[in-house]
């Protein structure tokens, strides 16, 4: 307790806060890494399943349904919109390049933005959904929001899960196998279709659950453009970790999250030249990207040796 | 006869501008506008090309030095009685001094092309994924630093003021000068030694072309033509806001290229005018000015971007027998599982 004595209460709020965008992006991080490892396609279109389930929890909830059900259907939805992408856009492209796919998604991702605003127009609109837990209760002198803890433990449990999955069922060791060498573990009966699918769907989940987590922790308002701001953040991060294993890629959503959360609470709001405060964010995650990219193209936490498949 | 075959690779898509310019300026005043739109879309989407096409890498950055030309020729070129309200805290560099439409656009082609020579010394080492994803970060810095430091330019706001000489004629001329350049430099030794890397890196590594070198000329070059457009761009316009600057332009651009084949200059232009004049029509259409056909706002990057999105997920073989002008491979041909 002298430590929180020291730093003060409203210092511990912002820390606790990083944490959970920490944890979010961390999500994030695993769906767009779990794709890649088995496709090597770098998936821009995520954070399009992210607005997808956004708005469907607002449409659904708008029609009466309860909690529980706006959330089974905003997973329906996600799940259901990843699947149609890998049907009918990244099934085509598993020959191409992955700089052709990553314009291909990056189409797909304006395909969607455009849709929703055709749909929804480009005001917004208020998700109600657990809007609840945006009250604080306190530890002392600490406030802290529920939905913090909420994020946080729903990663934690997310990530056990999906640790439980590739590590003790079959389709995670194919899952794996798939990541590693997609071409010989179809020669040993893995199907490919199968194991792209599952990938898909676990990605698609985990969308899912950002979908309902993020208007709770960050703004409630739904745009077209919701989650894309955080999703090129989430691009950044899995480069800077590693994007050849899961775990560097994790490791990389999380601390860019934690950064993005601490910059955001600590540094002033204006400053006179560029990267003085926190408006050049932005500008300083790119920069760091840029620079992981020509000094450590495997990634921070790639283990020592590795080599990296494509080299990112 | 191979001679005659290469000019009329410059001479086709000079004149098929020229068509643009002259049907351009039978038409009214808002229609006229289009045409210049398109105009200075194409010379936008060559300066594209010539480094994407002849290198066979991609760059999300292009619009980076696009922004740099247009805020640098906007800003230098608004009258001297308006500089104060339009651009109140600025350095007194940019807010005492003001210059001509030609100086604007040699200024804005010189920023574009230093930047792009900074930025590419050390970025033209990767290819692939790691290129994509570096000039992609170089666009966001680019965005972030022009929406937020009002030292050097508007920040948040929107420039306007800018006096308007990019007209038919002067986009016209503008336009057939990027193609002009892009079509030498494809012709020259430099451009060569280029796409043979593009086809095979090893082979031309070993027959003593340094790939590094040949990169970065084409990307400044490719800096320079973008920073030109971006001049030319600005002065179409009159006002302009980073955001036009950013993802949509750059969404765009590449889709106009993609349309048209990656790998060759006709390709370029021709898949500019065609997605500009889809994306006219459309805009039409949303504003009902199209009898019989009313669409809802937001049609537009819905058709372009499916149209996009169907082009990529075409299979190889169907898209090459739909762009027989496409020579050579697609651009980055898979180099087997690396």
């Amino acid at each position: 307790m002298t430590v929180l004595a020291l730093i003060g209460a409203q210092d511990v709020q912002k820390l606790v806060d990083a944490v959970a965008l920490g944890s979010i992006y961390a999500l994030m991080a695993v769906g767009i890494g779990l794709v890649f490892g088995v496709m090597r396609l770098v998936n821009f279109a995520y954070g399009q399943l992210v607005m997808a389930g956004a708005y469907a929890l607002y449409l659904s909830s708008r029609h009466g349904a309860s909690t529980l059900e706006a959330i089974l259907v905003c997973f329906a939805v996600v799940i259901g919109l990843a699947l149609l992408m890998e049907v009918v856009a990244f099934r085509r492209l598993r020959q191409a390049t992955p700089a052709t796919m990553l314009v291909a998604t990056f189409a797909i991702s304006y395909l969607l933005q455009s849709i929703a605003v055709l749909w929804f127009g480009t005001l917004g609109n208020i998700d109600p959904v657990l809007q609840d837990l945006r009250r604080p209760f306190s530890l002392g002198n600490v406030y802290v929001a529920k939905i913090t803890v909420v994020t946080v433990v729903v990663a934690a449990l997310a990530l056990a899960t999906l640790a439980l999955l590739l590590n003790r069922t079959t389709i995670g060791l194919q899952l794996r196998a798939a990541a590693a060498d997609f071409v010989t573990a179809r020669l040993l009966g893995v199907r490919g279709n199968a194991v792209v699918a599952a990938a898909v769907v676990v990605s698609g989940a985990l969308a899912a659950t950002v979908s309902v987590l993020l208007p709770v922790a960050q703004s409630p308002l739904i745009t077209p453009d919701y989650a894309l701001r955080d999703t090129i953040f989430v691009l950044v991060a899995v480069v800077v970790g590693g994007i050849d294993r899961l775990l560097s890629a994790t490791l990389g959503g999380f601390a860019v999250g934690f950064a993005v959360g601490l910059m955001g609470g600590f540094l002033p709001t204006r400053g006179e030249w560029p990267f003085t405060s926190s408006i050049y964010i932005d500008s300083a995650l790119y920069t760091a990207v840029i620079l992981v990219l020509l000094f450590r193209p495997t990634g921070i936490f790639a283990r020592r040796g590795q080599r990296a498949v494509e080299r990112v | 006869m191979r001679r005659v075959e290469a000019l009329v690779q410059l001479a086709g898509p000079a004149a098929l501008l020229v068509l643009v310019g002259v049907v351009g300026s039978f038409m009214d005043r808002a229609r006229e506008i289009e045409f210049r739109n398109a105009l200075v879309a194409t010379a936008i989407v060559v300066a594209l090309y010539v480094f994407v096409g002849n290198s066979g890498v991609l760059s999300f950055g292009q619009v980076a030095f696009v922004a740099v030309g247009a805020f640098a020729a906007g800003e230098m070129t608004v009258p001297a009685d308006a500089k104060e309200g339009v651009l109140p805290n600025v350095f007194s560099l940019i807010g005492d001094h003001t210059i001509g439409n030609a100086e604007s656009l040699l200024l804005a082609t010189g920023l574009g092309g230093l930047y792009a020579l900074l930025v590419g010394i050390p970025l033209m080492r990767l290819s692939g994924l790691a290129a994509g994803i570096a000039t992609f970060a170089v666009l966001g810095v680019t965005f972030n630093i022009l929406r937020n430091w009002e030292k050097i330019g508007p920040g948040p706001q929107t420039l306007s003021t800018v006096p308007e000489t990019t007209d038919l004629l002067q986009g016209t001329v503008g336009a057939i000068a990027v193609v002009a350049c892009a079509f030498l430099y494809q012709r020259s030794r430099l451009g060569r030694q280029l796409r043979a890397t593009r086809e095979d890196p090893a082979a031309a590594a070993a027959a003593g072309i340094d790939i590094h070198r040949q990169r970065l000329w084409a990307f400044v070059l490719s800096g320079a033509l973008s920073g030109f457009a971006g001049g030319l761009l600005v002065h179409a316009r009159g006002t302009l806001e980073t955001r036009d600057v950013y993802l949509d332009l750059t969404f765009l651009s590449l889709a106009m290229l993609v349309v048209g084949g990656m790998a060759s200059l006709w390709g370029a232009v021709l898949g500019s005018l065609l997605v500009s004049g889809l994306d006219s029509f459309l805009l039409n259409a949303e504003n009902g000015q199209i009898p019989g056909l009313e669409a809802p706002a937001g049609t537009r990057l819905v058709v372009v971007g499916a149209f996009m999105a169907l082009e990529l997920g075409l299979p190889r073989r169907l898209r090459e027998r739909l762009r027989p002008q496409a020579q050579g491979a697609p651009v980055e041909q898979p180099s087997g599982q690396s």
